[in-house]
Order: C-alpha cells, then sequence, then structure tokens
C-alpha cells in the first residue's frame, strides 16, 4: 500500500537536492543559511517518524531561529530572459499548459476514479491520503513529460524549484507551524476560555444580538486561530448550540451550515491562515505581504453580514 | 479558569503588528502559550514538535515547484498572457468573474483541488488577469498591480471557500455533522450542506460586483492615458 509516508520521502528527497544546491550557489550571500534552513526540513520530512518528539521540537526551534533572525537569503540561479521566454512561448504555444493542468487533472480525476470504480477496493493508497498520494503522482507525471517533450538540461527542474522556493522562503512552513501552534493552544485550553467568555457576555432576550455574537465570535475566534475549525467546535458549544438551537428553537442545519461559513469569513481577513493569504502574496511577489488580504477584505466583511442575516431570517422562520 | 494562555494570543497579536518575523511570533506565542498553561519546558517542545511532525501534509505541495518553475523558463506565463490577449472582449473582471464561478462550482462537486496559488494563480489566473487590464487600461501603475495580482489570488480563494461547503462530503461540513450529533441533534451532511447555498450566492454577487468595481476603478485612473 502507498501511504503518506512515501510522499513524506519523495518531498525529503526534493528538499534535500535543494539543500545541495543551495550549498553550492555561491552567488547567494546567504547560501549557508538557505542550505541549513532546506536541509532541516528535509530531515523532518526523511527521518521525522523515526525522531522523538523532542528530537522534533528542537529542529523545529533551530528552522525558526535560522529564518527569525535573518538567516535566508534569495538565490537567483541562471534561467532565460523575458524575450527568450517570448520567443518559447510562441514555439510551444498552448501544449504548455498541458503539464500544469496534469497535476491537479491527476489529483481530481484519479481520487474521482479511485473512489467510485472497483479500483478503490484493491487498498492501493493509504485511506483518505489517496489525493495527496496522487497529486505527488502528478507532480511526477509532469515533471516526465516535460523531460521528454521540452528537453531540459537535468539540473532545470530543481534550479527553477529552487528559485520559486526561495522567493517564498520562510513563509513555505508558516501554516504548518500555525497548525501546531493551534495544536498548543488546544492542549492550553485557549478554547475553553474563549468560548466561556463569549457565554458570559451573551445578552438575554435578543435573538439577533445572539446571532451578531455567535457569527462574530467565530469570524474573530478564526481571526486568531488562523482556521475556521478550530472556532466551531468553541462556538458551537458556547453559544450556537445551548442558545440558538435549545434555548430559541432555531433551526440547527443553518446555524451549523452558516455560522462555519461566517468563520470562513474571518480566513479571509488573517494573516494567520498563512497557506491562503501570506503564502499566495510571497508567490506572486506582491510588495505587501497582506496584498491579498486588502483585496478580500471588501469581500469578507458585506458576506459576514449575509451571513447574520441568513441565520437570523432562515433559522428562525 | 486559567486565563494566561490567552497572553498566546496577544503575543501573536502584537508580533504580527510590529512586523517581527512571523515565523518567529508564532514559534515564541506556542511556547509561552504551552507554559503559561502549565506545562514545562521540555514538554511543549515535545509537543511543539509532535504537532508539526503530524502536519508534514501541509507542506508537501510544494514539490509542485520544479513543474511551475520549468514551464516558467519555457515561457507559461507569457502564453498566458498572450492566450488572454486573444479573446476579443476579455477584460480582467469578465475573466475573473468568470474564474470564480468556475471555482465555486467545481468546489461544490468536490474538485476543491483542481485550483490554488501555486497550482493556477500563479501560473495561469493572475498572468491572466495582469494582461487583461494592461491591454485594456494601458500600463498599471505599480499599485495597481499589486491590486490586480492581489484579487487573483482573492478571487481563487472566495472560489473556494464559497462553494466547497456545497459538497456534503467535505471535512468541514463532516466537523459540523460530528460536533451537533456529539450534543444530540442529529442531521445528514446533506441536510448541511445545502445551507451553504444562500451564502455561495451571496459571495458570488459580492465578490463579482467588486470584480468590475476595481475594472471601473482602474479605467477611470486611465481615462486620461488615452485621451
Amino acid at each position: 500500500m502507498i501511504t503518506l509516508e512515501w510522499l513524506y520521502l519523495l518531498t525529503g528527497l526534493v528538499f534535500a537536492i535543494w539543500t545541495v544546491l543551495s550549498a553550492r550557489d555561491a552567488s547567494n550571500g546567504k547560501r549557508w543559511g538557505n542550505a541549513a534552513f532546506w536541509g532541516l526540513l528535509s530531515a523532518s520530512f526523511l527521518f521525522g517518524l523515526y525522531l522523538s518528539d523532542l528530537a522534533n521540537g528542537i529542529l523545529v526551534l533551530v528552522l525558526v531561529a535560522i529564518a527569525g533572525f535573518g538567516g535566508l537569503g534569495r538565490s537567483d540561479p541562471p534561467t532565460t530572459a523575458p524575450q527568450e521566454r517570448a520567443a518559447l512561448a510562441a514555439r510551444f504555444g498552448n501544449r504548455l499548459f498541458i503539464p500544469a493542468l496534469a497535476i491537479p487533472l491527476t489529483a481530481v480525476v484519479g481520487t474521482l476514479l479511485y473512489n467510485y470504480s472497483p479500483v478503490g477496493q484493491w487498498g492501493l493508497f493509504e485511506p483518505r491520503r489517496e489525493t495527496l498520494i496522487l497529486f505527488g503522482v502528478g507532480v511526477l507525471l509532469a515533471l516526465a513529460l516535460c523531460h521528454v517533450w521540452l528537453r531540459p538540461p537535468i539540473s532545470a527542474p530543481m534550479q527553477e524549484g529552487r528559485r520559486l522556493m526561495d522567493s517564498i522562503g520562510w513563509a513555505a512552513v508558516l501554516p504548518q507551524m500555525l497548525a501546531a501552534l493551534g495544536a498548543l493552544f488546544a492542549a492550553a485550553g485557549v478554547g475553553k476560555v474563549i468560548g466561556s467568555l463569549a457565554g458570559d457576555i451573551m445578552p438575554q432576550g435578543s435573538v439577533f444580538l445572539a446571532v451578531l455574537l455567535y457569527c462574530g465570535g467565530m469570524a474573530m475566534f478564526t481571526i486568531i486561530m488562523g482556521n475556521a475549525f478550530a472556532a466551531f467546535p468553541v462556538m458551537a458549544t458556547a453559544i450556537g448550540i445551548p442558545v440558538l438551537i435549545h434555548q430559541y428553537g432555531g433551526d440547527a442545519a443553518v446555524i451549523g451550515a452558516v455560522g462555519m461559513l461566517a468563520g470562513f469569513c474571518g480566513t479571509l481577513l488573517t494573516p494567520m491562515a498563512a497557506n491562503f493569504n501570506i503564502v499566495p502574496a510571497a508567490l506572486l511577489e506582491l510588495k505587501s505581504q497582506n496584498g491579498v488580504i486588502r483585496m478580500q477584505a471588501g469581500t469578507a466583511i458585506p458576506l459576514f453580514a449575509c451571513n447574520v442575516a441568513i441565520i437570523y431570517f432562515l433559522a428562525f422562520r | 479558569m486559567n486565563y494566561w494562555p490567552l497572553l498566546g494570543i496577544a503575543l501573536v497579536v502584537v508580533g504580527f503588528a510590529l512586523r517581527f518575523n512571523p515565523l518567529l511570533v508564532v514559534a515564541v506565542a506556542a511556547v509561552v502559550t504551552g507554559l503559561l498553561g502549565g506545562l514545562h519546558l521540555v514538554p511543549v517542545i515535545e509537543a511543539l514538535g509532535k504537532a508539526f511532525n503530524d502536519n508534514r501534509y501541509i507542506s508537501v505541495t510544494w514539490i509542485i515547484l520544479p513543474v511551475i518553475g520549468l514551464l516558467e523558463r519555457y515561457g507559461l506565463q507569457e502564453r498566458a498572457r498572450t492566450l488572454i490577449g486573444g479573446v476579443t472582449g476579455a477584460t480582467m473582471a469578465r475573466m475573473l468573474a468568470l474564474y470564480l464561478v468556475f471555482r465555486q462550482l467545481t468546489a461544490a462537486i468536490g474538485l476543491k483541488d483542481i485550483g490554488g496559488p501555486a497550482q493556477t494563480v500563479r501560473p495561469l489566473v493572475a498572468p491572466m488577469a495582469e494582461a487583461a487590464a494592461s491591454q485594456r487600461h494601458g500600463t498599471l501603475t505599480e499599485d495597481e498591480r499589486e491590486q490586480v495580482l492581489g484579487m487573483a489570488a482573492a478571487t481563487d480563494n472566495v472560489g473556494l471557500f464559497f462553494g466547497e461547503d456545497i459538497f456534503f462530503a467535505i471535512a468541514s461540513i463532516l466537523l459540523i455533522q460530528g460536533i451537533l450529533a456529539s450534543d444530540g441533534v442529529v442531521l445528514t451532511p446533506l441536510q448541511l450542506s445545502v445551507w451553504a447555498i444562500p451564502t455561495a450566492i451571496c459571495a458570488t454577487i459580492i465578490h463579482g460586483a467588486r470584480l468590475f468595481l476595481l475594472e471601473r476603478r482602474i479605467g477611470r485612473q486611465h481615462a486620461g492615458d488615452r485621451a
């Protein structure tokens, strides 16, 4: 059976190659910082399963120290010039899209085939991990396709990949780090405290204020945690279920589903949701780290008001 | 009740506001929160290491970069720009609105992995939006360019968030079902997921309108250029 661990080994290998290329890149003044950072990440993927929790924890702290004190530099491996790219684009045409689209297509069509055909019974992939594993398969397929068709220099895929990886830099591990922060928040009982505070300031007698507090709590807690999944259990058990559903007799399906979506409005507003907000800003090389959030605020705020109205009018018909 | 762990949240807010390195802020907040929650230093570091290790699947997606980088070397972004330039009547707003609806509809039938910042936004959607805007309005200013690129990423997020919950077999719907069920409120995933539709429609209207407003604002700024 192909498990997630296989994909981790592949990822560890990719980071290991970036480590070696970084260390050999004399044009980057901070090459040892880059090599150490990607090297530690590579070690985490290759050996994380076998390291003790404490060793993994120390690895994380060193990783953070390298990035936090400016140890990472941006590399600039040799590539094609803009005019060359225009000429190549004209030569290869729309077929250039095929390898790019092959990756999501492999992941999506593969998942559908796997789940809705007898192939799924073979137990080929680790359960519930098939999409991510098929994403890895898609990347390998696309690389093979590019290699046969474009005949790039052998080092080109990894050097071009390294250029993008270095432009993202430390932001690449921020989403994973935030997930770890969520785990520590949970262990320290942050959710329980917030839930009880929200319950304490709960005004009596006004359905509208209760709905507003429930949705506002979902959005606020999501902004803090970067993830509506962490907010929902807290706000549902503090206000949604006891007050809106039981006390005021609201429709549970509306309150549950739309409450979660009020949280998603918070996701659009927070740098803590790094993979949706900070990583794309880095990938698009925006000047402002908050360039994506800035464009989302105008959608998130009115949409939040819509969610409050939907619950107020449709859950209490 | 122990309110001290809330200081961890304050640390994150202050750290982000003062523009310290976010990775550093998050790690310090995690350690401090654990300590204030009553754990000792070694168990805190262990918890951090375990959680980081358990969440490695989040960072796996970077293995896509060699493919995207290689295709960019061969002119992928340039080709995306040419393609949109060849469509008569293609504007930034229309193109992004189309992508918004496409992303919502595909996510609604469970195909949420069809897009994403590295998968579609950087190689395709962002260069297409930029090309369409500059073709119609002339060279964009630095700030306008930032807005168009930011809007491309924003559109991908909005389309995903307010489409995915219409699909019943998605983690967030199953989480809602589980939490409600643990309190004796039993619902099927389908009963929940239909209630994602009203918000999805609002999202299409609000975000769609904003795309056309951005187009108009850029058009006004450049009205003098062509005269």
